[in-house]
Formats: C-alpha cells, sequence, structure tokens
C-alpha cells in the first residue's frame, strides 16, 4: 500500500517582531522593525501508511502543532513537500477537505448557544451526508461515545469531557481517512481520557483510518500509538516503534528489592543510585550495561527476596530526551 | 455494529453546488441561535431604531423653523424618509466586521477553512436569519415612527416595485463590501480603526444622517459614486417614488457596477487573505 501521507523535508518558519522592553524602544520600533526568523519546523520528512496511528511527541513549541496545521491544510509551509492522500493539502481541495478531519482539544467548532445535534446538523449539510447515513452514524456515535441526552443540551451547558466527546463526534459524522488530533485529551480527566482513547483506537480498526495525534500525555501515546515520532525544535529526533524509543534513550534500568532486613541508604548506594529505600524495600537507578553485574552482585552480597528489573517509566524517558537535547 | 470504511459513499447524490445546498440548514441554525439571544437582540434591535428617530427629530425641528420643509423635504416627507431607512438599513446592515476580528483571534476561522464550503455562505444565511427575526421589533418601531412623526408618501406603483429588486442589490452590495473589509483582520489583528472610519464615513455618504440631496452639492455628488448610497440611500428614495424613471435606471446599472466590483474585489482578497492565514497561522 501506498502511504497516505508523505512529508519531504517540510519546513516552516515564522517572522516574528522583536523589540527590547520600555519606551524607547518602542519607539525605535515604529520606525525601524527588528524581526527574527523562527524555525518552527526544520526539514520534517516521514511517511504515514494506511490504518497507522503514530503519536507526536514534544515538549511545547516542538513543531507538532505546526506540522498538524500544514498537514491539514491550515498552513502554508516555507519549503519541502507534503501530500496528504496524494493532495497538496494548503490548496484545501473541496474533495481532500471531505477526506480530514482535526481535532484541537483546545478550540472548539460546535456551536457554543444551540443543541449539540444541530451543530451535527450543520455538518451533514456541510458534508453533504444523506439523512439516513447521517442517522446512522449519529446513532453509532452516541452509542460509542455514551452521548446521549447531552446532545439535546446547548454546548455551553457541557462539561469540558462532555463537549470533547461531542466535538469528536462532530469531527468523525463525515468518516474521515485521515484524523489530525492536536491534544484531544487536554484538560480531561483520566476515565474521560481512557474513554476517546478507546473510541479512537476502536475507529482506527473499523475504518481503517491513519491518525496523527500530538499529545502531552504519555498514556495516550501508550495505548494507541505503536509508532511514535519525537520533534525537538521543530526536528525529528527518533521515528519508530515506542519500545525502540525507550530502548535508544533510556540510558538506566530500574530495580526494585525486596531485601529480608532493611538496608541504609548509604549501604544501597554502592549498587546504583538510590531513588527511594525504606523498610526492607529500595529502588535503584543502574545504566543499562551494568545491569547484569549489579544483579549479580546485589543477589551475591545482599539477601534479596525479590527483584525486579524494569524500563524507567516512559515520561522520564522522554524527559530525559528533551533536556538532553536542550543542552 | 460495525463503523463502514473510510470510503464509504457520503451521500447518494452529491448536489452539483453543495454550497446552495447547505443554506436551508444554515438558515435554520442561525434561526435557532437568534432566538436563544433573543433580549441582546432585541436591545440591540431598539439601538437600531433609535438612531433614525434621533436624526428624524432633529430634521422636523429644522424644517419647523424654515417654515416646514429643508431641501425640499416637508416634515412628513421626513419622516416617509427615516420610516423606509429603518426598514432598509436593517435589512442591509452586517455585523461581520466585529466579528472577524473575534474569528480570528481565537482561531475559529481556522475550523472553517477546513470546511468544504465556503464561509461567505454561512454568513449570507446567518444574516437573513437574523433579519427576518429581528422584523418582529422593527416592524413596531417603524409603526411607532408613523404614529408619531405622521409620514407623507404618495407611493408610485413602479418605482415601489423596482424598490424589492434594488433594495436585494443594496444588500449585496453592503454585504460584500463589509465582508472584504471585515478581512482586514487577518493583516492586522486591531481593525477597530478601520471600522470605525468606515462607519463614520457611511453613516455620512449613505443618506443616514440626511438624505444625500441635503448634503453641499459637491459632497452629494461624491456620494452618488459610492457604494454608502447605493445600499441605503438609494433604495429609500426609490421605494419613496422621488426619482425620475432615468434617475432610477442611471441608479440600478451603478448598483450592478458596483456589485461586479465588490464581486471582483471579494475574489481577489479572499484568495490573498487566505493565504495570509496559512502563513501567520493562528
Amino acid at each position: 500500500m501506498s502511504p497516505v501521507i508523505e512529508l519531504d523535508r517540510l519546513s516552516k518558519s515564522y517572522v516574528v517582531p522583536v523589540r527590547d522592553a520600555g519606551i524607547r524602544a518602542g519607539l525605535v520600533s515604529l520606525f525601524k522593525r527588528k524581526t527574527r526568523t523562527v524555525e518552527a519546523v526544520k526539514d520534517v520528512s516521514l511517511s504515514i501508511e494506511p490504518g497507522e496511528i503514530v503519536g507526536f511527541l514534544g515538549p511545547n513549541g516542538a513543531g507538532k502543532t505546526t506540522t498538524l496545521k500544514m498537514l491539514s491544510g491550515l498552513l502554508h509551509p516555507s519549503g519541502g513537500r507534503a501530500s496528504v492522500l496524494g493532495f497538496e493539502p494548503w490548496k484545501r481541495p473541496n474533495d481532500f477537505l471531505q477526506q480530514i478531519t482535526l481535532v484541537m482539544g483546545q478550540r472548539n467548532q460546535l456551536i457554543w448557544d444551540i443543541p449539540v445535534v444541530d451543530s451535527f446538523d450543520r455538518n451533514r449539510v456541510i458534508y453533504q451526508l444523506g439523512r439516513e447515513v447521517y442517522r446512522q452514524r449519529v446513532d453509532e456515535l452516541t452509542d460509542l461515545l455514551d452521548l446521549g441526552e447531552l446532545l439535546t443540551k446547548p454546548v455551553r451547558n457541557l462539561s469540558l469531557g462532555e463537549r470533547m466527546k461531542c466535538e469528536v463526534a462532530a469531527a468523525l459524522l463525515h468518516h474521515p481517512k485521515i484524523l489530525f488530533l492536536d491534544e484531544p485529551t487536554l484538560g480531561l480527566d483520566v476515565s474521560m481520557q481512557r474513554r476517546l482513547r478507546e473510541f479512537v483506537a476502536r475507529y482506527n480498526k473499523e475504518t481503517g483510518a491513519a491518525v496523527l495525534l500530538t499529545s502531552h500525555y504519555m498514556a495516550d501515546v501508550e495505548a494507541l500509538c505503536p509508532r511514535v515520532v519525537v520533534i525537538h525544535h521543530g526536528e525529528i529526533l527518533f521515528d519508530g516503534r515506542l519500545v525502540d524509543l525507550i530502548e535508544k534513550f533510556s540510558a538506566q534500568k530500574t530495580l526494585v528489592l525486596e531485601l529480608e532486613e532493611s538496608t541504609s541508604a548509604e549501604a544501597l548506594a554502592l549498587y546504583g543510585d538510590v531513588v527511594s529505600a525504606s523498610e526492607g524495600r529500595a529502588t535503584l537507578r543502574v545504566p543499562k550495561k551494568e545491569t547484569a553485574e549489579v544483579t549479580a552482585r546485589l543477589l551475591r552480597e545482599l539477601k534479596v527476596q525479590d527483584l525486579n528489573v524494569a524500563d524507567p517509566p516512559i515520561d522520564e524517558v522522554i524527559d530525559q530526551i528533551f533536556s538532553g537535547a536542550a543542552r | 455494529m460495525t463503523m463502514e470504511t473510510a470510503t464509504s459513499p457520503r451521500s447518494s447524490r452529491v448536489h452539483p453546488r453543495p454550497w446552495l445546498a447547505a443554506y436551508p440548514a444554515f438558515f435554520r441554525i442561525s434561526m435557532l441561535s437568534n432566538i436563544q439571544y433573543r433580549v441582546a437582540g432585541a436591545i440591540w434591535m431598539i439601538g437600531m431604531i433609535l438612531e433614525p428617530l434621533i436624526y428624524l427629530t432633529v430634521w422636523t425641528t429644522v424644517a419647523d423653523s424654515q417654515g416646514g420643509a429643508v431641501g425640499g423635504f416637508t416634515k412628513g416627507e421626513f419622516a416617509a424618509y427615516y420610516a423606509f431607512l429603518l426598514l432598509v438599513n436593517h435589512l442591509t446592515f452586517t455585523w461581520v466586521m466585529h466579528e472577524f476580528q473575534y474569528r480570528v483571534q481565537y482561531g475559529s476561522f481556522s475550523f472553517a477553512l477546513l470546511r468544504p464550503v465556503h464561509p461567505i455562505h454561512e454568513d449570507i444565511a446567518m444574516n437573513i436569519a437574523f433579519k427576518i427575526v429581528q422584523l418582529a421589533v422593527i416592524l413596531p418601531g417603524i409603526l411607532v415612527l408613523c404614529v408619531a412623526f405622521r409620514p407623507t408618501f404618495e407611493p408610485v406603483g413602479w418605482s415601489l416595485a423596482l424598490f424589492v429588486p434594488v433594495l436585494a442589490l443594496g444588500f449585496l452590495i453592503r454585504f460584500l463590501f463589509e465582508w472584504t473589509l471585515a478581512m482586514a483582520a487577518f493583516w492586522t489583528t486591531r481593525v477597530n480603526a478601520l471600522n470605525q472610519m468606515y462607519f463614520s464615513l457611511q453613516m455620512f455618504l449613505s443618506g443616514r444622517v440626511a438624505p444625500i440631496a441635503l448634503l453641499p452639492l459637491w459632497v452629494s455628488d461624491v456620494a452618488q459614486h459610492l457604494p454608502f448610497y447605493y445600499a441605503i440611500g438609494f433604495p429609500v428614495e426609490v421605494a419613496l417614488g422621488r426619482l425620475s424613471p432615468e434617475e432610477a435606471i442611471k441608479g440600478v446599472l451603478l448598483q450592478l457596477a458596483w456589485l461586479a466590483i465588490m464581486g471582483a474585489i471579494i475574489a481577489l482578497v479572499w484568495k490573498n487573505a487566505a493565504r495570509r492565514f496559512t502563513a501567520v497561522g493562528s
């Protein structure tokens, strides 16, 4: 199968005005504007196959949203090429718009003052859905996302989580082939996040749509995205499987010990970095290369009841990558 | 229950002009929103009614002091002028210039760009829906004005018949003009200054402050070539039967010319505005 999304050295730079603080600088800038070019996305190349779910990871300002906006057609790139379903996205032909959707956790497209179902109806006409198809899809989405009585409430009366569910439903009524989800779970509680995640997974499985998702919540990425793209300062640092990301970037392993007698932190420090130690339970961090050797020493020298070797939490790995890359 | 594949057909019949097919629903949805805001809407409308009432009071006073008429308008004729002006101004005004700044600033424009229907269509439908709902306030307003100021109005058949298409043209001219200006929001986030300038010019040159025949000769000459008058004052004067058939025909031709110009400008500016928006983002 040929890829549904292809980026070839895609770049986006903005020109932003700069000026120092104070009246003097303000007056100077009236006549002589100083600008600076910010490269939000630099030579990003990747391709996405039909049905793939790809997680875009990166700190704030890494270029995730900019990339998503270029791919959905909202931003004109300053260099490189992109093709989405064979279209150049920023030309926004109707045939292209009919097949994609963009959900932004911080923005809403539902009409504020009228019941949700009326906003749905607006999408019915915009996307030219036949009444029967429309009815069926509304039922389907109502069922999957548990929209029930939300449909007849005005949007302004919904909680954030309820509104997000409705936003997602509205964005999927036309059954897009490509989903661009920008922080779709932002600000939602844990169970609502899980619910949305499950829904996205199901939509992907049943329709074969490709999903490109950004999120600050690692749980989203872990649950949904077999493949992650890590982007930092506009550049791709990693593109591959989540497990490989951990393998590649986590220089350490975590050892969790159960000891027969409580051992002081000082004594444990001989084996590795002590994360915690109390009442015969301790957590150590050791360099990955030394794991085997340290484990052997621990078992030999201390009375170990139980020992568990694990990768550090994904959040920590990501944090390490970004703080390392920032240096 | 399973979802269909993403390749499922949208609709068995695809409308040749999708935007046209969307109008009834846009219209219905706007009606709903307007009904939601009935109190705010009514207050807004009362403001719209007050404006011509104030100018009418001023001109009635002036006419009284000048022996009953000013510049060919008697008190009763002023009353008829402002009664029609109230109707025409209501049916042709837009609020897109205020709305655009908000849309661009808060990013709701992003979603509008991603829909496979040009955003102007929803605006037109919304505008018409609002006008219809608010007639419930405007018509009683006109009635009050008529009772209080006793208009003198002798209907001229052909002129009154011409009023309807002339009004429709006036609406389109004003709508396209203001939609174009509203796009300034793509270049600057502070469009209020521009809006203010436009509104001042429009007040004066459209016939809202006074019938343009009452303005100094050269101003009235200039006004008769600008779009402001063709959106508001001209339809009012056609309704009143104050124009000769030649003047009316000339006016309609100028309306058509302005409409063509506005259409061309909007097509050009829209292309650039959308590109500008997508260059800068929001």
